[in-house]
């Protein structure tokens, strides 16, 4: 089995979010980066359908050269083969296109992405990935199956899930459920320096959307402490103030 | 021109978040001094299609059909850019639902156009097309300006107000042809607790943490929830170490919410749970320590222990129930 991750790289979950002065772009600076931990979880999964059936795991990543330790990790975690596509990520709609345009005709059996990344939280591309190449797209799985060319997913749906099968080729968003991400042992950080990283050139996509301001929200001023023993006071000004009941 | 809207149905009834979203787009159609269509997949009965109406949509466009009686992603896809075709809509608006998150960017795809995920208030009018978005998971937001001709939005629940505006709307049997390889998934069951209100489209959540010490005291979190016709949530290590399932989990890494109000129980206030839940409009915390980071990001606080203060919250919220019935 032939499978695709596609991995986006993050500021850490700890990371205090600041903006370029002009507030337009994400100020990267003195900020860690991670693999998207949805994407881990993609990852992890992939490794343990192609462990218990023969198969290969490529990794991809739309960036530029400072996103190449996020992608080693990836291949230390066991990744076979990683691809960077060397541009900076504009929005979901580029990243699909240029994932799509490598893609096309590598005969995938199985493409995955997290369900959304948590910087621009945009969880599109999966969708898109699937209707670029003409693929049924399942999102926000929490289980995959594959038995001979068939996938059982469950995705989430609101208040429980939802069963469903599909042949392959399909792509699908992975959440939390479907794996435990794995950390890297010794040996896979030692043979991630060695594993093959090829870089190519993107495709020309055009550009429909342009983030044309970020800010913060607004702090919400003192917390109203009330007494323990008090808790009625509680009810009036969830009631009379905050009118939230 | 028009503006169209996916109305989604769960078990042939319009959910909430449907209201939403035609509330929403109403606004965008009469700026754009155009009509509101509503498209419905999936086999809904006369009566429901009419509710639509009460929102300000001018006519319906219903798809029915046996393949179409549960979700299937690509299809349903399908079918609304070709509604959008045939009502020359430009701009479509859907709910940021578990299914609408399927939907949209596909649609958006097909219509080569700009589409913003998850918005949370109403596009500016002024010149440019600009809609605000949250970004780097609740730490932030992100004011994203479409400039393509076709424009898609997916509109977060319980972040727009349901607006009554009753109009006489057409009802209309809409059957476009759609291949047959966009039917390759195939539902095989759906699990829906029944009597539970839904995390993402909950009013009010109440939510515990590692505090509460183990799953057997969930009892009283579940007691509280249901006489708030609430929904129940937790942290994240509360789900890991499978208290409680990971539908619950909310945070950074988990379902990011926005109810009216959230009840945190027993939950430190670590930087990846405020993420996931500092877009809710009034935030209560329960915490035995003072020095709880979740105070700093709370409207109202108890400092005091859960076991305790619960089961007199419970009194009071009974009492305040009677006193207003
Ligand atoms: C990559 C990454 C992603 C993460 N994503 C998320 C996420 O999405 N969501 C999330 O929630 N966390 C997330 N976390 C974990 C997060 O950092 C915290 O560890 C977690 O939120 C803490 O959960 P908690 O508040 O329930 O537990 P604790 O931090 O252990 O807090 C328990 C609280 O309960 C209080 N308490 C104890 N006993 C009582 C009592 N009897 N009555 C009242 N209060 C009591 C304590 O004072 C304490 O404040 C993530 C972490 C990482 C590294």
């Amino acid at each position: 089995m032939k499978i695709l991750v596609c991995i986006s790289n993050v500021p850490d979950t700890t990371t205090k979010i600041t903006f370029s002065d002009d507030l337009k772009s994400f100020n990267p600076a003195g900020v860690q980066f991670i693999i998207n931990p949805y994407d881990e979880i993609a990852l992890t999964r992939a490794l343990e359908l192609t462990e218990s059936q023969a198969g290969t795991v490529t990794v991809i990543n739309i960036g530029d050269a400072s996103t190449e330790p996020t992608i080693r990790k990836a291949l230390a975690i066991g990744a076979t083969d990683a691809v960077r596509i060397n541009a900076t990520p504009r929005d979901a709609y580029f990243v699909a296109g240029q994932i799509a345009a490598y893609a096309k005709d590598k005969g995938f059996d199985l493409i995955l992405t997290g369900r959304e990344s948590i910087d621009y939280n945009g969880s599109q591309v999966a969708s898109m990935l699937g209707e670029k190449l003409d693929l049924p797209a399942v999102c926000i799985v929490k289980s995959l199956m594959i038995e001979g060319s068939t996938a059982t997913l469950e995705r989430e749906i609101e208040g429980g899930k939802e069963v469903l099968t599909c042949p392959l080729p399909l792509v699908a968003s992975a959440t939390e459920g479907m794996a435990e991400p794995r950390i890297p042992n010794m040996r896979g950080i030692m043979s991630a320096r060695t594993k093959p990283l090829t870089v190519v050139e993107p495709v020309d996509i055009p550009q429909l959307q342009q983030i044309i301001k970020f800010d913060k929200p607004q702090s919400r001023g003192q917390v109203k402490l009330v007494a323990a023993d008090e808790v009625n006071k509680l009810v009036d000004l969830l009631h009379g103030e905050a009118k939230a009941i | 021109m028009s503006v169209l809207i996916y109305a989604e149905n769960t078990g042939g009834k319009f959910k909430k978040s449907t209201f939403e979203v035609i509330s929403y787009a109403n606004v965008i159609a009469k700026e754009q001094k155009t009509n509101l269509v509503a498209i419905s997949i999936g086999n809904v009965e006369n009566a429901e299609l009419e509710k639509l109406a009460k929102y300000g949509v001018d006519k319906v466009l219903s798809v029915t059909g046996e393949q179409l009686k549960l979700f299937v992603n690509q299809a349903y896809a399908s079918i609304i850019a070709e509604g959008a075709k045939a009502s020359s809509a430009d701009t479509i608006v859907l709910s940021a639902s578990f299914s609408g998150k399927g939907l949209a960017p596909r649609i958006a795809v097909k219509m080569d156009a700009g589409f913003v995920d998850g918005a949370i208030g109403l596009p500016s009018f002024n010149g440019s097309f600009t809609v605000r978005k949250g970004a780097f998971s609740g730490k932030a937001f992100a004011d994203v300006s479409l400039t393509s001709t076709n424009k898609v939005i997916s509109l977060v629940p319980n972040s727009y107000k349901v607006v009554e505006d009753t109009k006489p709307a057409a009802i209309e049997t809409f059957a476009p042809v759609i291949k047959e390889s966009d039917f390759r998934t195939m539902v095989k069951e759906i699990v829906r607790a029944a009597d539970k209100v839904s995390l993402p489209e909950a009013e009010i959540v109440v939510s515990g943490g590692r505090g509460l010490k183990g799953p057997e005291n969930w009892g009283m979190i579940e007691e509280l929830a249901e006489l708030l016709g609430a929904a129940t949530a937790c942290s994240k290590p509360v789900s890991d170490a499978h208290w409680r399932p990971h539908s619950e989990h909310v945070g950074q890494t988990g379902i990011a919410v926005s109810p009216n109000l959230y009840i945190a129980i027993g939950i430190s206030g670590a930087i990846q749970h405020l993420a996931g839940v500092s877009a809710s409009k009034t935030i209560v915390v329960i915490n035995k320590d003072p020095e709880a980071p979740f105070f700093k990001a709370a409207d109202y606080g108890i400092v005091g222990d859960a076991f305790e203060v619960i089961p007199r919250l419970i009194e009071a919220v009974k009492e305040f129930k009677s006193a207003h019935a």
